[in-house]
């Protein structure tokens, strides 16, 4: 249980290091800068010491070949001497070897003697083998030996291990040269084996020498990286945040605009965006002032004689008995058509009030039931005439949303008088309301002509009608759907319709039960019951 | 309702019409005599106070974009010394104008095009209650509300209140506890007959609440009951 959030920890770390990775251009400068530099320091590092330590080698090889030439010599000419001086005692083998061993003692090399060199001996595991004291004289390779086992071999060197076998000094690289002597008809072996201890340890100070200017290097590079890209990055973060804060709608946000290189460019440029982009959104703000104004103004100048005109028509139809059959009638028409250019010019106003932005909500709490009851029985006289009967149907529990009563009353007239134009004669138009924790939704079902696929989108537009010939008896503008969707939007509620050829419509109106809460789901649902019980037996 | 009893017994009246609209005017004169209203017609916002003062009408009709001097100015200097109802004409029927109509002072308001018969009943609400005088004290709370006398007391010290602000607080005592939805209340008070802008009483119930409440934020004499309406308070 303790161990789960630190292997979460664990899990998320990479992850992190991950995202770090994919979102900051910085990390991967950074990482690339080091890596490139790592790269290149280690090939010219590589480099150098081979470098280094093949001129170390050939030093030490000429070194050697020198001093032990310079030892053969010197045995040579002191084999010479006695052998020339007569009288002396015959130089032994001993004192030979003894001498050179004695020097190599002295001078930090080792050498084996090995012979005399017969048919049958002269290798160095034989007897009468002479060497340094404490060498190993398995140090000599094999391969060098064999070539010493005749007589008048030219001298060879190779490099070798050199080990010890008096247990204090470890074994060290180096070089050993064999060369033969001949001493009184006897050929003798003698290998000088010069350890390179101290180029080992001149390359490996050297080495760490490297070492440590590349990673000093790596480290210099990649904080100088860091730095530059920091200097690079610095503003384009600062433009990001200035453009988030210009799309959060601070349109007066602007970019510090400092130097003359490419950043400023970038910053001035930013700048010319964000101006344009204000000068727009003003403009646009002023057009939407303009446009806003005019609708007011020219419902102001509309009205003021509308009304004039429509108490004259007024006094004209109350006084139409008074006339004569053809000015009656005429006075009659008048006063009809003044009442359908009033509802036009209504809904024209309120549509250019929505498009303008000019609409406002005016909330409280309403009870859906008793708003669609009020409307229900202010359209029963106009439905009885077509012999439609209007039926609601509601939970017991009040619906109450907080909505601006008048809006949505409208919205709820318009649906019943439009389903009371669509249903046929003899029909029944149903309302239901309800509502959950959430939302209030009302629904209007007629079951008259229907829609056709596709029409539920259509009849939310403009003076969009199913049928043009279709009659109107409730005298509808053709705004009224785009009105009542306007009303439904600016109270965050949906309006849709649903709608099946000859099965008749349906449409559902909800809203949040408080302003501004965002709608899920609606208590009632789009297609009626009946409707989905046809289409699943089908 | 309004209509018909008016019609029985008309109510005659002085009616004081401010519009710029020449023509409009005339033709508002016209309707009124024919209902059997005088009025008098005012152009501009400036000279309907001195109009006022010397014609004292039953009643003001005002529209709200007048030269000379704004109508909503106009309704707060008659508001000042009188509580004469004022119903405003608007040509723009957007919230913010008519609440600020109605925040000024006035009664009720007609949005143009308006049927004259709308306008009609409009006036008749408002100068009908002026003609009733039924001798008759009701209490709300620590209110006494002497209905002929129109005037409101609290401990013997007189709350000046407009008639439409008394129509609405004797509307509500008549019948404590009863709730009385919007759409009533506008029927009753303003006698509309249809359904009509709730804004109005919202407003005035507002406005009555800041004279006649202790604490207008936590009201006890007009109560709001949620979804539905106002009732009386505690009796």
């Amino acid at each position: 249980m303790t161990l789960q959030p630190v292997l979460q920890a664990a899990a998320r770390t990479p992850k992190k290091l991950l995202t770090t990775w994919r979102r900051s251009i910085q990390t991967r400068v950074v990482v690339y800068t080091v890596l490139l530099t790592a790269g290149a320091v280690s090939l010219v590092g590589l480099i150098l010491l081979e470098q280094i330590g093949d001129e170390l080698v050939q030093d030490r090889v000429a070194a050697a070949k020198a001093e032990a030439s310079e030892e053969l010599s010197a045995a040579r000419s002191s084999i010479a001497e006695t052998s020339g001086a007569n009288g002396g005692t015959p130089l032994q083998r001993n004192d030979l070897g003894d001498p050179i061993i004695q020097r190599s003692l002295s001078r930090g090399y080792g050498v084996v003697m090995a012979g005399p060199v017969t048919s049958t001996s002269g290798r160095i595991s034989d007897d009468g083998v002479e060497w340094t004291p404490g060498l190993d004289v398995g140090s000599v390779p094999r391969g060098l030996e064999d070539r010493f086992q005749s007589i008048r071999a030219e001298p060879a060197w190779t490099y070798t291990r050199i080990s010890y076998d008096d247990g204090e000094r470890s074994s060290t690289p180096g070089i050993v040269i064999g060369s033969q002597v001949e001493l009184h008809d006897d050929t003798y072996n003698i290998y000088f084996l010069f350890p390179m201890d101290q180029e080992q340890e001149t390359l490996g100070v050297i080495t760490r020498g490297l070492l440590a200017a590349g990673a000093i290097l790596i480290l210099l590079i990649g904080v100088g990286s860091w730095i530059v890209t920091r200097h690079v990055v610095t503003p384009i973060r600062i433009a990001r945040r200035t453009a988030e804060r210009l799309a959060a709608g601070r349109l007066e946000e602007r970019m510090v605009v400092h130097g003359e290189d490419d950043l400023t460019g970038l910053a001035i440029s930013f700048n010319q965006m964000a101006s344009g982009l204000q000068n727009q959104i003003r403009q646009l703000e002023h057009l939407s002032r303009v446009q806003r104004r005019f609708s007011s103004d020219v419902s102001h100048e509309l009205r003021t004689p509308l009304t004039t005109v429509r108490m004259a028509s007024d006094v004209l139809y109350e006084a139409r008995d008074t006339f004569d059959a053809p000015t009656a009638r005429a006075a009659e028409l008048l006063q009809t058509e003044l009442d359908r250019f009033e509802t036009l010019l209504g809904d024209l106003l309120e549509i250019s009030r929505f498009d303008a932005g000019a609409a406002v909500l005016d909330l409280y709490d309403t009870d859906l039931t008793a708003l669609a009851t009020a409307v229900v029985e202010a359209y029963e006289p106009l439905a009885a005439k077509r012999d439609i009967e209007l039926k609601i149907v509601a939970p017991d529990h009040p619906c109450i949303a907080q909505v601006d009563h008048r809006r949505v009353e409208r919205i709820v007239r318009n649906l019943v008088a439009n389903a009371t134009d669509h249903a046929l004669v003899g029909q029944t138009v149903t309302i239901r309301v309800d509502s959950d924790e959430h939302a209030a939704a009302l629904t209007v079902r007629d079951h008259g002509v229907g829609l056709a696929p596709g029409e539920t989108a259509l009849v939310f537009n403009r003076f969009w009608r199913a049928d043009p010939a279709r009659d109107r008896s409730s005298g509808g503008t053709g705004l009224g759907l785009s009105i009542s969707l306007e009303d439904a939007h600016l109270h965050g509620g949906w309006l849709q319709a649903w709608g099946r050829p000859d099965q008749g419509a349906q449409f559902r109106l909800t809203l949040p039960r408080h302003a501004g809460a965002a709608l899920r789901h609606s208590p009632l649902p789009l297609v009626p019951a009946d409707a989905r019980d046809t289409l699943e037996a089908s | 309702m309004a209509d018909r009893s008016a019609s029985d017994q008309p109510a005659k009246g002085k009616v004081l019409v401010v519009d710029d609209d020449a023509s409009l005017s005339e033709m508002l004169a016209i309707v009124l005599r024919q209902e059997g209203f005088d009025s008098r017609l005012v152009a501009r916002g400036d000279l309907a106070l001195p109009a006022f003062q010397d014609y004292k009408p039953d009643v003001v009709l005002l529209d709200l974009m007048l030269p000379g001097m704004d109508g909503i100015e106009v309704c707060k200097q008659i508001r000042k010394d009188s509580g004469v109802p004022i119903v405003m004409l608007t040509a723009k029927g957007d919230t913010v104008d008519v609440v600020v109509g109605l925040e000024s002072g006035a009664d009720d308001y007609v949005v143009k095009p308006f049927k004259p018969k709308e306008l009609i009943a409009r006036i008749r609400a408002r100068v009908r209650r002026h003609g009733e005088t039924l001798p008759e004290v009701l209490e709300i709370g620590d209110l006494t509300i002497d209905v002929a006398g129109h005037q409101v007391t609290r401990e013997g010290k007189q709350i000046q209140l407009t008639p439409l602000e008394f129509d609405l607080l004797e509307c509500l005592a008549r019948k404590p506890h009863q709730v009385f939805s919007r759409e009533v209340l506008l029927e009753q008070v303003w006698g509309y007959r249809h359904a009509a802008d709730t804004r109005l009483v919202n407003v005035h119930v507002q406005r009555l609440r800041s004279k006649v409440e202790h604490d207008p934020e936590n009201p006890e004499i007009v109560v709001t009951v949620r979804g539905v309406g106002y009732k009386a308070g505690p009796v």
